[in-house]
């Protein structure tokens, strides 16, 4: 799922390596459990000051049980959590007035507006961002009277969006901040964390999306079963152990043989359907070069050539032999 | 939003302002909810007008106006600290208002504090209009105004923790259909409206140790009777404060 408008390329956003920076966000061999069910299963995941970070992975992988955690609201079985230096659980009151929460629902009195609400969130902060100019900002202006259990899904979506920011915390967490909203209120949503981000503000979000991981993390953990499968930039990881794919099409019957001879070793070829090829290992300009050069040498003019990037879906599908439902 | 706007500046408000802030916006929740306010204003206002006029139940010797006061005060305080606060406070936890609370500067005992001055000024404005309603109906009260005081801080706090208790351990509907129900049963048989002595002997026994009856019972020995201080009443609510504030502190579930 590609966006349509412009998106910068991801090497041109400013770099912000991992661990260039201290962390400020440390859990390390987390285990939570509910009864006789394992929610959190030994995960480690490190923050870098400034970055934001998606956490990737399916439901019922430990994603939110995780972020609660260093959120202060679970006390773990087993493993560190800090967060800014801080133990969430016993440094509560410490810890509190420095970080951002939405939770994937609600959190908001049934009777009370938008502006009202977001007011009262401001009034619980030392230095709070201007009221009226963040309501404007995620068009809640035009919620009006509305009381919270009227307002549409995505209002209620941003209004906790504007909560988790207006005290003007260190670092924000947002978990599924755009589940279940249109393409517009995600999109509004992406900007509003690229400009946290731009200030300085550093942002840990959950995801079921792949494109919202791609989007807007530096830093993308996937996690599937209370484990932190992979962590690495999105580009790191597309690139890290996946092997790319390049297919043409040409008149059917080649002799893959030969091609294969004056391709490297681990190259794999096939003809998929008549006429319908497929080469797969690491795919570099070189490669590309051989194949054209092979296809010129027999007479072959090599239709719709392409070169096929590994997405964070491939990745995720490798790590855990799963589909990541979208 | 220019360049800048988000740079962090973080820092909790000062303990007293957060305090004010979250009493006023509960109090504003309560006084904007319809059923709440029917429950806390009308039906109080509506039954002691009702039965003062009309010579429905027999309230013993004196003006009914005198024997039916007391029992309102009491009612009025049960439907703000107990019924109200349960309903409310259900809701609240059921729509995670209490979670994302939990993750703000706001410190949970400063949320109770919040909560119990809400209660306490809803409580003001209930009795303050009850007042005026029943000196216009020819009320003439008695007694000691600290023993009044007294009795109704008590009761609110033995209401309150029964309240939370409810709140913090049932589902809302749960919540919302039970706290209905006793608001209900304690009216007509807790010595609001109808006199204790309508029930048999062991019956009333029994009943009399219910907070209500403590209350309204408390308050009509002082307002009515003169009475300067009635321990025996004062005792009782004494002893549901201890249990139901303590059961509530002990079982209570923020999620």
């Amino acid at each position: 799922m590609k966006s349509e408008s412009a998106r910068p390329s991801p090497d041109h956003r400013p770099s912000r390596r991992r661990f260039a920076s201290h962390p400020i966000l440390e859990v390390s061999g987390l285990v939570k459990r509910y009864g006789s069910k394992t929610a959190v299963d030994g995960l480690d995941l490190r923050v870098a000051a400034g970055t934001v970070t998606a956490v990737l992975g399916p439901n019922g992988a430990g994603k939110t049980t995780t972020i609660e955690t260093c959120e202060g609201y679970r006390r773990p079985d087993a493993g560190t959590v800090r967060v800014l230096g801080l133990d969430p659980v016993t440094e509560a009151e410490r810890l509190r007035p420095r970080i951002g929460v939405m939770l994937q629902s609600g959190g908001v009195y049934s009777g009370a507006r938008a502006e009202e609400m977001l007011r009262h969130m401001a009034k619980l902060h030392a230095h709070p961002l201007d009221v009226p100019a963040l309501v404007e900002r995620l068009g809640l202006e035009s919620c009006g009277r509305t009381t919270y259990r009227r307002l549409s899904g995505g209002q209620q979506q941003r209004l906790a969006l504007a909560m988790a920011v207006v005290g003007r915390p260190e670092l924000v967490f947002l978990d599924e901040p755009t589940a279940g909203l249109d393409p517009q209120a995600r999109r509004a949503t992406w900007d509003l964390v690229r400009e946290l981000r731009a200030d300085g503000v550093s942002v840990v979000l959950t995801t079921h999306f792949m494109d919202e991981a791609e989007e807007l993390a530096d830093d993308v953990a996937i996690v599937d079963a209370g484990k932190v499968v992979a962590q690495g930039s999105p580009e790191t990881l597309c690139r890290g152990g996946a092997e790319n794919t390049l297919r043409f099409t040409g008149r059917p019957g080649l002799d893959l043989a030969s091609l294969l001879k004056a391709l490297p070793d681990g190259t794999a070829a096939a003809e998929l359907t008549s006429g319908a090829y497929r080469i797969s290992g690491t795919v570099d300009p070189q490669l590309l070069a051989t194949v054209t050069s092979w296809c010129a040498q027999h007479g072959v003019m090599p239709d719709g050539i392409a070169v096929e990037r590994h997405t964070l879906e491939d990745v995720f599908l490798e790590l855990t032999g799963r589909e990541l439902r979208r | 939003m220019s360049a800048g706007t988000y740079t962090p500046n973080p820092g909790a408000a000062p303990v007293g302002r957060m305090i004010g802030a979250q009493a006023a916006l509960e109090t504003r929740m309560l006084l904007r909810n319809g059923e709440q306010l029917l429950l806390t204003v009308v039906i109080p206002a509506l039954l002691l007008v009702l039965f003062s006029g009309v010579d429905i139940i027999d309230t013993g010797e004196g003006e009914s106006v005198d024997f039916l006061t007391p029992g309102i005060l009491a009612l009025a305080v049960m439907s703000t600290a107990f019924t109200g606060q349960a309903i409310a406070t259900g809701f609240d936890r059921r729509y995670g208002v209490l979670k994302r609370l939990g993750a703000s500067p706001l410190p949970r005992w400063a949320l109770m504090t919040a909560k119990t001055l809400s209660v306490l000024v809803t409580e003001v404005l209930q009795v303050v209009l009850l007042t005026v309603i029943a000196f216009a109906l020819g009320w003439s009260p008695h007694g000691n105004p600290f023993a009044v005081l007294l009795l109704l801080v008590l009761g609110t706090a033995a209401f309150s923790g029964l309240g939370l208790l409810m709140a913090g351990t049932l589902k809302a509907e749960a919540t919302l259909a039970a706290a209905n129900l006793v608001f209900l049963l304690l009216l007509v048989g807790g010595g609001v409206i109808v006199p204790m002595d309508k029930f048999p002997d062991g019956v009333q026994t029994a009943l009399g140790l219910l907070p209500i009856s403590a209350l309204s019972d408390g308050l009509r020995d002082v307002l009515q009777h003169g009475a300067s201080m009635p321990w025996g009443d004062l005792g009782i609510l004494a002893v549901w404060t201890v249990l139901g504030l303590g059961a509530a502190a002990r079982f209570f579930r923020w999620e």
